[in-house]
């Protein structure tokens, strides 16, 4: 492998990577500071993935539509919150792995009365749908870059948000104790509601920004949750960090593997997690 | 996990007599049944088998696992492997063959799996379950994404399976023997330190088990059980596919357990029954003007779990229970 084409592949493994952070780090996020498993978080990137589609159609544009689109997906996640998720946080795991399987069930179907079962492409938009030559004939595209760095601003955001600011320190004192948080007197279910708009509001993003080369297909959401478990597996459940590295971690396993080893990449991230929890039954970073 | 509370272990006298009741009408139906509902009852009962295998692990010892499929479907893609393109094999090979295949899978997974608690042990065992998908689905030798053909029922000499009633019967004595067999366990030594796993597993490693040992044990056997209705699923429907293996699978698999009721095995038969009728109903319903409602059965399927979960989170036999006690008087 020549020097131009191991940089295509790590772009991409760092790209899938951050891609799969920001759909794990929500996960985590729900789990660690309300204790609730959700299987339908792969829905919410398939949603994100419509919305690019019809969004961008209306406004002639993809970035109006991700910033209109995260808009609407921060709405839809307080309301699901507010609705069905509330009531859940204190049930058993078993309960909510049923009602998160039985929204997928309810998303798909609404996935398919509005807008079909077709498969449906998102261009690029025209400023970012150059490429960056590399030799004579390898070139990398420029949306790839534009997708990694929306990842990482995001990524850094997060991180901003959760460590330096007011409502960071109240997240994490939720995730912490919960009775003595509420009993400072802080709102730990408006607190709650936020983490879950975040989750969601990640996890669509991630979708609308993906949507113009994965294209959009009905249950494309169900791959990407797998993988996701596995990141956060990985990572140790509740742990932002974690999910980071995890998710590069996979990312590299999963693109190398699938130039060196075609025969058997897609057992190759199984592989890495199993050999991670013979080491630490927790995760990497168990919080 | 679960609270012992949400248990119902020991049956109440009216749940045994509807029970029995069930037992009686199985063993009449395929005389006034026609064909397609012989063999729809066959399946059911097949999922019962399945259902059960996962009751041990979820009902008694406490440990969700969300890749059940996998030990289910491996043991119909043995069938397909050993069963040759024009002649039947014998079933009294094959099926020790596939079910030892997939307790063989069980104990290898379940050596990483049971070091897991709580959240880790559904994530893990899915992901697991997951990778087996993938490699039958990825890899054409296999079979591939579109599964394999058995094209003739196992031959076990002194029956004939390809008669639809013979094979009834036969699942029908599968599935006997299983309740029977997981009943007895249940009552056993070993089935009360899994109850106890389930209860309080710290309290269980003070008093000197080896909870690790119990673990991986019910998770084997979990396995091998499960192959013997994925064997039963793949000769009774000349077909296996990844499907059978996948994610819904599994998660159906827990609706069942679920809706019937856990830790007592008849319940998981009647969540079986009741999960695959619901689900041939809601595939059924009529057109009502321009909108097929039959087609959009998704819809209904999640509406119909999140009902359960939201409102029978004891199950189908702990609402009977209610329902007949608050008959009888006053008990509770």
């Amino acid at each position: 492998m020549d020097f131009a084409n191991l940089l295509i592949q790590i772009l991409n493994s760092v790209q899938y990577g951050l891609l799969l952070f920001m759909l794990a780090a929500g996960l985590t996020l729900i789990f660690g500071i309300m204790g609730v498993v959700n299987l339908a978080h792969g829905s919410f990137y398939m949603l994100g993935a419509y919305l690019a589609y019809s969004l961008s159609g209306l406004f002639g544009s993809l970035t109006l539509a991700i910033l209109g689109g995260a808009a609407l997906s921060v709405l839809f996640g307080l309301l699901l919150e507010r609705l069905l998720f509330r009531h859940f946080y204190q049930r058993d795991h078993l309960d909510q792995v049923l009602l998160t399987f039985g929204l997928i069930y309810i998303f798909e179907e609404l996935r398919s009365m509005l807008w079909g079962d077709d498969v449906h492409g998102v261009p690029i938009p025209d400023f970012l749908s150059a490429s960056i030559p590399l030799t004579d004939n390898l070139s990398y595209p420029v949306y790839r870059l534009f997708m990694s760095g929306v990842c990482i601003v995001l990524a850094i955001g997060l991180y901003l948000l959760i460590s330096k600011t007011r409502l960071g320190m109240k997240i994490r004192a939720g995730a912490f104790n919960r009775d003595m948080t509420e009993s400072l007197g802080i709102n730990i279910k408006l607190i709650h509601a936020i983490v879950f708009a975040i989750g969601v509001a990640l996890a669509t993003v991630a979708g609308m920004v993906a949507a113009p080369i994965s294209s959009v297909y009905p249950n494309m959401g169900s791959q990407v949750l797998i993988m996701c478990f596995v990141v956060v597996v990985i990572g140790g459940i509740g742990s932002v960090r974690g999910a980071l590295i995890a998710a590069l971690l996979v990312g590299l396993v999963d693109t190398f593997g699938k130039v060196l080893l075609p025969q058997v990449s897609g057992m190759l991230v199984y592989v890495l997690m199993a050999a991670v929890l013979l080491w630490k039954p927790e995760g990497l970073f168990k919080q | 996990m679960s609270s012992p509370k949400a248990n119902l272990e020991a049956l109440p006298r009216s749940v045994q007599f509807v029970l029995a009741l069930g037992a009686v009408a199985l063993l009449a139906f395929p005389f006034v049944g026609t064909d397609f509902y012989t063999q729809m009852v066959t399946r059911m009962m097949i999922l019962g088998i399945f259902a059960m295998s996962l009751d041990l692990l979820q009902g008694v010892t406490g440990l969700v696992s969300l890749g059940h499929a996998a030990y289910f479907g491996l043991a119909g893609y043995v069938l397909a492997f050993v069963t040759p393109q024009g002649e039947a094999v014998s079933l009294w090979w094959t099926l020790p063959a596939a079910v030892l295949a997939s307790g063989l899978a069980a104990l290898v997974i379940g050596f990483f799996v049971v070091r897991t608690h709580g959240i880790y042990f559904i994530m893990v065992t899915m992901a697991f379950a997951q990778m087996i998908f993938y490699l039958f689905f990825d890899n054409k030798a296999l079979g591939g994404s579109d599964g394999l053909y058995i094209n003739f029922k196992p031959d076990a000499t002194v029956f004939d399976l390809e008669n639809k009633r013979v094979f009834y019967y036969f699942t029908l004595a599968c599935l006997a023997g299983v309740y029977a067999f997981l009943r007895r366990l249940l009552w056993s030594p070993f089935g009360r330190a899994l109850a106890g796993i389930r209860v309080n597993e710290h309290r269980m490693r003070a008093m000197g088990f080896g909870t690790f040992g119990y673990k991986l044990t019910a998770f084997t056997l979990a396995g091998a059980l499960a192959g013997l209705a994925g064997y039963l699923w793949g000769a009774q429907t000349g077909f296996v596919n990844p499907e059978l293996m996948g994610f819904h699978m599994s998660a159906h698999a827990i609706m069942m357990v679920i809706l019937g009721g856990m830790g007592n095995f008849a319940g998981a038969i009647v969540g079986a029954f009741t999960f695959e009728y619901v689900l041939h109903a809601v595939k059924d319903l009529p057109a009502i003007g321009a909108f097929n409602t039959g087609k959009h059965w998704q819809l209904w399927m999640g509406l119909f779990i999140v009902g359960v979960v939201v409102l029978a989170p004891r199950g189908l036999l702990g609402l009977v229970e209610r329902f007949l006690n608050r008959k009888e008087g006053r008990d509770e």
